[in-house]
């Protein structure tokens, strides 16, 4: 009875039996194994290596003319670190939507607003300075698309 | 027990007052540092209408070539006829189709269509007529952009914002001057010498002349005005003592397709 499938008619039929197995145990460990090899494949590739931190340096010539004390950015480093994409953005819409080009900074000096005109005037080592970064933290900005850096032109005028 | 009554309203009360008026004893008590913010260029040119008179009589073919080419140099418009890599050559077909321009000479039956007549014209298709962005003061680009990537300007300006421009076209659609372009592709490779100081565009844009936004916003006139030689006159409509009201007031002026009720901003003295 204990077999049997009941439905309302009474007796059906007898339950079918099927042998309890792990059939094609080789080929789906095999291939479970594979598979997993292969998504864990990056993590075993880069194991044990370290990717360096990277360093944006200011030994721009444009910096190295100016005198020590003059050595500032825009905003204070600290924040200019965390959140120069703000600033760049709130840059961008004052000055295409409002019209106003320009900034004064928190120790009252005025800047143009201007990505290739003010900050790469400075930081003319686009690779070294904004890719770095960029890179290891895996974001590609879209500035370069239009906005032109002065990489070119200052190694041109070494 | 919790707090009574009495305790409650007298807690919410007193930081009723200590948020409203906190805020302002801690500005006046500690004079904080300078907040960042932009303000406009003290050197800037402003108006509150923007316009432009384009004295047909001054203008000869060789002005008006040059007023597009300094156009175009300042602004990073590609010449899609002179690549920098020969591989990059179009057929002329798609030169045509291509063809990026803020602003052009073209004849006067294609500049005024609907007041050509048959005869008396002579003189007026010989004319280099010089066509750029009307600046509309109803522009239905601005109507149609589904991201307000083109928007008019508290100055008469219609302004595009590249960074919002989706491609989508609707403008040059809704454009009865044709003034707008299109990026099919990426215009670098057609620039001759680039101005550093310009951004160019991307593939996927469209752009068309701005007024010279950031001309005038460091107190230089438009970059055809200066290469004009005195035949093309812009400045403050609302201003009665203005150079364009001067124009406007003494000659006679025609507008391109006015009729269509766009308001388009540039004037012509045939």
């Amino acid at each position: 009875m204990n077999n049997q499938i009941k439905n309302e008619f009474g007796v059906f039929a007898e339950r079918p039996t099927v042998e309890k197995k792990f059939y094609n145990r080789l080929p789906i460990v095999l291939g479970l194994a594979i598979f997993f090899v292969l998504v864990t494949l990056p993590l075993w590739q880069n194991v044990g290596k370290a990717v360096p931190v990277p360093q944006p340096q200011l030994d721009t010539p444009a910096i190295q003319k100016m005198a020590e004390k003059d050595r500032k950015c825009v905003e204070p480093t600290a924040y200019m670190r965390s959140n120069h994409m703000l600033l760049l953005v709130n840059w961008r819409e004052d000055v295409v939507r409002e019209g106003t080009h320009d900034f004064a900074s928190p120790d009252g000096k005025k800047y143009v607003a201007s990505l290739s005109n003010t900050c790469m005037q400075c930081h003319s080592n686009k690779t070294q300075f904004c890719d770095q970064c960029h890179n290891y933290v895996a974001v590609t900005p879209t500035c370069w698309g239009c906005h032109l850096d002065q990489e070119k032109k200052v190694a041109e005028a070494k | 027990m919790g707090i009574n009554r009495r305790e409650f309203l007298r807690l919410a009360g007193l930081s009723t007052i200590i948020g409203l008026g906190g805020k302002a004893a801690f500005d006046l008590l500690f004079p904080g540092e300078l907040e960042a913010q932009l303000l406009a260029a003290p050197g800037a040119l402003t108006a509150k209408r923007w316009a432009m008179v384009i004295d047909m009589r001054k203008l000869d073919e060789a002005t008006a070539r040059k007023c597009a080419e300094a156009c175009h140099r300042v602004h990073n418009v590609p010449n899609f006829a002179q690549p920098n890599n020969p591989q990059d050559a179009l057929s002329p077909e798609l030169l045509v189709r291509r063809e990026v321009k803020w602003i052009w000479a073209d004849h006067y039956h294609n500049a005024f269509p609907g007041l050509e007549q048959e005869h008396g014209q002579e003189r007026l298709e010989s004319l280099p007529f010089l066509v750029l962005c009307n600046h509309c003061d109803n522009p239905p680009c601005v109507r149609v952009c589904p991201t307000q990537a083109t928007f008019k300007r508290a100055d008469g300006i219609v302004m595009m914002d590249m960074h919002r421009c989706i491609g989508c076209r609707y403008c040059m659609a809704g454009c009865p001057f044709g003034a707008r372009s299109f990026n099919w592709r990426d215009p670098r490779p057609f620039i001759k010498e680039v101005n550093q100081n310009y951004p160019t565009r991307e593939i996927g844009v469209v752009e068309k002349c701005t007024f010279c936004t950031e001309r005038l916003a460091v107190g230089l006139m438009p970059a055809c005005v200066e290469a004009s030689k005195g035949a093309l006159v812009f400045g403050d409509l609302t201003n009665p003592q203005s150079k364009v009201r001067e124009q406007l007031r003494t000659q006679f002026t025609i507008r391109r397709k006015a009729y269509l009720g766009t308001n388009p901003q540039v004037y012509y003295i045939v």
